[in-house]
């Protein structure tokens, strides 16, 4: 029997098929941005116990309808927000002995401003004409001095940053005890506590 | 003489594409892959603000979106202030009660503590209408939030 050999499949144009899948894939891909900062709203349940709160510990942060940045009745600029924030968190004004002392902070110690990182507390107030992308740059430099902050203290104490410790928490793929993170990272976040209070609309 | 004939032919030989399929397989694979399709259609522009002090929104089912931004291009009879987006369809700030409790309740009951919502709003969207926003959202008990932002620095962008 004569063997008849099967002609070749001309697969020239397979490139053609595929480049127009890749076009497709291509114009329909939108990378989608799944990211953000987290934040949580205050309950509505309105309380009519006033809490009292020092004055010096309150730290307050003005956005007016011209993006304008008043801090503690001063003008300020952006770039300025994040280490103002942190000297006020940082400050830890209870002279040593007393209750409240803290003694991990670095700031000046200066008894006019906030007490410890635990009392202190940050109040962002904006206007209606605020625009969007300068809240969000403020959001973005008050969470940064919180997170600047606990990195410090968990390297110190941990060898670690805290931005790490997190990371790995959340990676299911990460060898070490996870109990014991969990507990280091409730550790930091007691010791520097986001208390970021939002205003209502100023009008 | 014959030895030192010149080689027929000065031309340059024709490229070998035989491997030029692989590669447009390869890149392929790579946008199938990373594809995410959209699950809204936009109808307002959403240039979304940068900020480099962001986490990880995972758990993409326990997310409901609210886009907010001026009406695009082609939805230009809706004006030009910013308007809120729910599913496919414009809104207003009273309809956002009802659009929580749909997603809501769409989802296991057990599941519904965890859920969050994201706000994608648009760069030069006002404070106005995040506040009434997030008022509404008290209200409705949606304390979860996330503010969705590009990764990159706050400076210098305009």
């Amino acid at each position: 029997m004569a063997k008849r050999a099967a002609p070749e499949v001309n697969a020239g144009s397979m490139a053609d098929i595929a480049f127009l899948l890749l076009i497709f894939f291509l114009v329909t891909t939108t990378i989608e941005t799944d990211s953000g900062i987290n934040r949580k709203l205050p309950p509505m349940e309105d309380n009519d116990e006033d809490v009292v709160i020092k004055q010096k510990n309150i730290f307050t942060v003005l956005l007016n309808g011209k993006d304008q940045l008043l801090v503690e009745d001063e003008l300020m600029d952006l770039k300025d927000l994040r280490e103002a924030a942190k000297e006020f968190l940082d400050n830890g004004g209870i002279p040593k002995g007393q209750e409240g002392y803290c003694s991990y902070c670095q700031g000046k110690r200066d008894p006019s401003s906030s007490d410890n990182p635990d009392k202190a507390i940050i109040s962002l107030a904006n206007n209606r004409e605020t625009s969007y992308k300068q809240y969000i740059a403020v959001q973005n430099e008050l969470v940064a001095a919180y997170n600047e902050l606990r990195d410090r203290r968990a390297q110190e104490l941990y060898g670690e940053t805290f931005a790490e410790m997190e990371a790995n928490y959340n990676d299911v793929n990460w060898p070490g005890n996870k109990d014991k993170l969990k507990e280091k990272i409730e550790k930091i976040k007691v010791e520097y506590p986001q208390k970021l209070s939002e205003v209502q609309d100023t009008k | 003489m014959s030895k030192f004939k010149k080689k027929k032919g000065g031309d340059v030989p024709a490229v070998n594409t035989a491997a030029l399929p692989d590669i447009v397989f390869m890149l392929l694979f790579f946008f199938m892959v990373a594809t995410v399709m959209r699950e809204n259609t936009l109808m307002i522009q959403n240039n979304l603000p940068f900020a480099d002090q962001v986490e990880k929104l995972d758990k993409k089912d326990l997310v409901m979106y609210i886009y907010i931004g001026k009406p695009s291009q082609n939805y230009k009879q809706y004006g030009t202030e910013a308007r809120i987006q729910l599913n496919d369809k414009f809104a207003d700030v009273s309809d956002i009660p009802a659009f929580i409790n749909a997603e809501r309740a769409s989802k296991r009951e057990e599941l519904v503590p965890f859920l969050t919502t994201a706000l994608k709003v648009d760069s030069d969207a006002n404070m106005g209408i995040v506040g009434d926003v997030k008022q509404e959202l008290r209200k409705v008990n949606a304390l979860k939030i996330n503010y969705t932002t590009k990764k990159g620095s706050v400076f210098g962008r305009n």
